[in-house]
């Protein structure tokens, strides 16, 4: 796998009023190319906040720190008109609200011309035919005649295309998709997922898809990564992250979803709240709600490799329990009977 | 009440709640349409008995919280009958509709926005109890602390302001009010939707133990297929303003009979990879509610319509106790269903 982005320790800050919020934590991971990536968790897990850093479009009381490196070259080291430049061209993104993405004044095709024109010296009469090809891609019916439409004459699901047509505009390396489906139909959703995982086999374009519903990660990631309060605490394939996930929020995570097989039982609650991340734990995050918390806990997991393919930061795992020289537990835990803990 | 009638009605329970030919049109007066109507629910009928959970489902537009509003008595249908443990709310005196709102009470999307942000959420509970003049102050106090108790609300809460409290704790105070004056339905307008994974576990888990314990009914209005399966006893689907299919929630799972259902039930992203979405899309989109399609409402998406369908409206068929679509294509098939079989058993006779 080659790597496109690597994120080296990256800490996001957010100054406030009484003190700072740590909104994320020492977070290394690489992107592919070619690959969809999902990044999952709940609400102020840090997943939009991360992919925000990665983008360049934090707030000023933002302050980041470690390395984001896109094809090698470090972002944070980046002038902001650099960072401008890239923006729509090599990186670019969709949000959720197709509604507040697109100018309600413009024509829908001129909005993703004038993409074309923000980074490329084209005539007007080429970055219209750009712009109709695109609109047509992503499945505008009659988009010769809805050219000129402004966005209120298009229902959310066409819009959210025409939002996606304008971030393909350039043929990014990367694009950002933050809950792109979120405020959708399950029917257009479907439509919408489609339109992204084939849009990604014809132009091999590397994308992060931020999404909260498990599902949707499910049927178009191919790996995955789960975040926790700020700290990434697992990165796996997406078989075997749903098959058989390791840290312990990952599986709560995913015994509280509504299934088939789980009708008429409870669902797995996960007991206690999400950290004030303005005085965040000083171990890991989520040892406050975990069944096996340890004494160990108390010290930050790092995110190591637990085999070739998965990543884990969890002081049950072998791998990370290697890195401070401990040895395995002599039992693997399983969710359902939390292990012994002696005192250590 | 005898010993008798009770078995009577122990075994044919009449329904909580009836809806019968319910029209819910709003007009328009100017803008791009002129004049005309929203046709926002057009002739719905159903039915849900006490302790019973009944979804609504269908994409956004097709009437579903317009449906709840009108059950919970927050909007005046245009035409049709509801009936609340048996008499109609429209024909009751004043005294007989404030007992309708007692017993029928809405729980909203967004706790948030349902919560006073300046009241302590001990008197947000209280509130019912006072207005309805329940018991004295006393009780009431006492009350307050039981609903408490009941959504798992930790007692030393009622001083905090909606603020101070999480999303889901939000949602169990708006759930702690509306149970405040013991109703017997609860019309709950996607009530997790705006919650986590991990919290909407919760919140379904109290829904299921309130039905339990107090034999709650509950109209669920929701866009997530897999919280309706995981929550229904019934499942009503719902496009543009009519039922297009209703039954036990297994059968509209396992074995849809009308193609919008299908549609729907292909479309849920499961949090499985080895189970994709069917490959099968439903294309285009929910047309105007103004200017409804003729015929079955259905057939400018359906994948399977026939002449027919664009020109005659389709009825209600059953399928099973308890089963029925309004499907054209779907009708066609059980009555040929039902010749294959009456053919083979006359073939038996003979």
């Amino acid at each position: 796998m080659t790597a496109l982005v690597e994120l080296r320790d990256v800490s996001v800050d957010y100054a406030g009023h009484g003190g700072s919020v740590s909104a994320v934590q020492n977070v290394s991971l690489t992107l592919g190319e070619n690959e969809t990536f999902g990044l999952v968790g709940e609400s102020g897990c840090g997943k939009t906040t991360l992919s925000m850093a990665l983008m360049g479009l934090l707030p000023s009381s933002a302050r980041v720190t470690g390395q984001l490196l896109f094809r090698g070259q470090d972002l944070l080291a980046m002038s902001e008109a650099e960072r401008r430049q890239q923006r729509g061209d090599e990186l670019s993104m969709v949000f959720q609200d197709p509604a507040t993405s697109l100018d309600p004044t413009f024509g829908i095709g001129y909005q993703v011309a004038e993409t074309v024109r923000a980074h490329r010296r084209v005539s007007r009469g080429e970055s219209k035919a750009r712009a109709l090809a695109l609109l047509r891609e992503v499945g505008i019916p009659a988009a010769e005649s809805r050219y000129a439409d402004p966005p209120h004459r298009l229902s959310g699901g066409m819009r959210q295309r025409v939002v996606i047509a304008a971030a393909l505009a350039n043929d990014p390396s990367l694009l950002l998709a933050d809950e792109p489906t979120t405020a959708l139909d399950v029917t257009i959703q479907a439509q919408v997922l489609d339109l992204l995982a084939e849009l990604q086999r014809k132009h091999g374009t590397t994308i992060l898809l931020i999404a909260h519903d498990l599902g949707v990660v499910a049927q178009i990631c191919d790996r995955v990564g789960v975040m926790y309060a700020g700290q990434l605490v697992e990165v796996a394939p997406v078989v075997e992250l749903f098959a058989a996930p390791r840290h312990p929020y990952t599986r709560a995570l995913l015994e509280a979803l509504p299934s088939r097989g789980r009708r008429g039982r409870s669902l797995r609650v996960i007991g206690g709240q999400v950290p004030d991340l303005s005085d965040p734990p000083s171990g890991c995050r989520f040892a406050d709600r975990c069944p096996h918390r340890m004494d160990v806990c108390a010290t930050v997991p790092p995110l190591v490799d637990s085999d070739s393919r998965r990543r884990i930061a969890c002081w049950l795992d072998p791998a990370t329990r290697a890195t401070a020289g401990l040895p395995p537990l002599p039992a693997a835990p399983t969710p359902d009977a939390p292990i012994a803990v002696g005192p250590s | 009440m005898t010993e008798q009638t009770r078995t009577v009605i122990d075994r044919d329970p009449a329904p909580l709640l009836e809806v019968e030919g319910l029209v819910k049109r709003f007009p328009i007066r100017r803008g791009l349409f002129g004049s005309g109507a929203v046709h926002a629910v057009e002739g719905v009928d159903l039915q849900i008995h006490a302790g019973e959970v009944l979804s609504l489902v269908g994409e956004s537009g097709s009437g579903k919280s317009t449906l709840g509003m009108c059950v919970t008595g927050m909007s005046t249908p245009t035409a049709g009958r509801i009936r609340f443990a048996g008499e109609d709310v429209a024909l009751a005196s004043r005294r007989g509709r404030a007992d309708f709102r007692r017993r029928v009470q809405p729980v909203f999307q967004d706790p948030r926005s349902s919560l006073d942000p300046r009241w302590p959420i001990e008197r947000t509970i209280r509130e019912p109890l006072d207005a309805y003049r329940v018991g004295s102050s006393v009780e009431r106090t006492a009350r307050v602390a039981e609903l408490m108790d009941l959504v798992g609300l930790p007692r030393h809460f009622a001083s905090r302001q909606p603020r101070e409290l999480s999303g889901g704790q939000q949602q169990r105070v708006a759930i702690a009010a509306a149970l405040a004056l013991r109703p017997e339905l609860l019309v709950a307008d996607e009530p997790v939707s705006a919650l986590d994974v991990s919290v909407q576990a919760q919140i379904l888990n109290l829904l299921d133990e309130l039905r339990n314990r107090l034999k709650l009914a509950l109209l669920f209005i929701a866009h997530d297929l897999s919280v309706v399966e995981h929550l229904s006893d019934r499942v009503a689907v719902m496009y543009l303003g009519r039922i297009v299919e209703t039954g036990p929630v297994e059968r509209i799972f396992s074995a849809p009979e009308h193609p919008y259902t299908r549609a729907l039930i292909d479309a849920i992203p499961h949090a499985d990879p080895g189970r994709k979405m069917s490959r099968i899309r439903l294309t285009g989109e929910i047309p105007s509610p103004v200017n409804p399609p003729s015929g079955c409402r259905f057939h400018p998406r359906c994948p399977v319509a026939v002449d027919r369908c664009s020109t005659e409206e389709p009825q209600d068929t059953q399928f099973d106790e308890g089963h029925s679509a309004a499907c054209h294509v779907a009708a066609a098939g059980l009555a040929q269903r039902r010749s294959i079989i009456s053919t083979i058993s006359e073939g038996a006779t003979s």
